[in-house]
C-alpha cells in the first residue's frame, strides 16, 4: 500500500513490476493510467499545470487508500499522481490494485479513481491554444461517481 | 488566536497569497466565522469567497465542512472543490 506524489513521469509496467516482485499470493492486477488529453469542454487545450496541497494531498490519498482496503481483500494497491506543468498525451495519474481474484481488484481500481477525484486536493489549470489559462471546474458526474459508493447496500 | 491560513488555486490568485498567519479575535469560532471575518478584510477577500458556497476548507489537512469548529486548529485551508485524478 503505498502513494505518491511527483513532477516526475511514471512507467505503468515498472510499477506493475514492483508491486508484484516475489510474490506469488497475487492472482488479479488491474491498473488504470489517467492521460492528459488535448481538448475538454469542447476547447483544444496545449496543457495543464497540477497544484496540490502538499501534505493534505499524501493524506487524503493515503485515507482513500486505507478505505479501499477495508472494503476489498487487496494484496497491495499503489496510487501515483503528478504535479506540475503537463502536456497533452503526458500521464497524471496511476492507480494499482492486486488481489487474489479480478473482481475485486477492478472494483477497488474504480473506487479508488471515484474517491480521489473528490477527496484529494488537486487543481488543474488549463492552457488554450490562445496562451490564456483557466481553472477547471469540478463535475457534477464526478461527484455522482463518488456517491455511489457512499450508499449503504451498493447498486453495482 | 494565532492560526496559519492557506490558499489555493484561483482562492488564491484572489486573495493574492497563498498563506499568511492571522490573529483571529474572539468570537471567529467556526470555519464559516473565519470565512466572513476574512470577507471584512478586504475587496480581495470578498471576491475569493463571493461566490456563495462555493470555496471548501480543510483543518489541519482534513476536509471540513463551513459548520465546522476551529477550536485548537493550526491550519485551515481554503480552496475551490478539487479536481484532480
Amino acid at each position: 500500500m503505498s502513494v505518491r506524489v511527483q513532477a516526475e513521469d511514471f512507467d505503468v509496467g515498472a510499477e506493475v513490476a514492483r508491486l508484484t516482485a516475489g510474490r506469488t499470493d497475487i492472482g488479479a492486477i488491474v491498473t488504470f493510467a489517467g492521460l492528459v488529453r488535448d481538448e475538454n469542454s469542447g476547447g483544444t487545450i496545449a496543457g495543464m499545470t497540477l497544484e496540490h496541497y502538499p501534505g493534505m494531498t499524501e493524506r487524503e490519498l493515503a485515507r482513500v487508500e486505507a478505505e479501499a482496503g477495508k472494503r476489498w481483500p487487496l494484496q497491495a494497491s499503489l496510487i501515483v499522481h503528478r504535479v506540475g506543468a503537463l502536456k497533452p498525451g503526458d500521464n497524471i495519474v496511476l492507480v494499482v490494485t492486486a488481489s487474489a481474484h479480478r473482481q475485486a481488484a477492478f472494483a477497488a481500481a474504480e473506487f479508488l479513481m471515484d474517491y480521489l477525484k473528490t477527496r484529494a486536493p488537486f487543481w488543474k489549470k488549463e492552457l488554450g491554444p490562445d496562451g490564456k489559462q483557466h481553472w477547471v471546474e469540478a463535475r457534477d458526474s464526478d461527484a455522482a461517481a463518488a456517491e455511489r459508493w457512499e450508499a449503504p447496500s451498493r447498486n453495482r | 488566536m494565532s492560526v496559519k491560513i492557506l490558499y489555493f488555486a484561483w482562492v488564491r490568485e484572489r486573495t493574492g497569497k497563498a498563506e499568511e498567519i492571522v490573529d483571529l479575535p474572539a468570537g471567529v469560532s467556526t470555519v464559516a466565522d473565519v470565512v466572513a471575518w476574512l470577507k471584512a478584510r478586504g475587496p480581495e477577500y470578498a471576491e475569493a469567497f463571493a461566490p456563495p458556497g462555493v470555496v471548501r476548507a480543510a483543518l489541519d489537512q482534513t476536509h471540513v465542512p463551513l459548520t465546522a469548529s476551529i477550536a485548537g486548529a493550526r491550519e485551515i485551508a481554503f480552496f475551490p472543490p478539487v479536481t484532480g485524478g
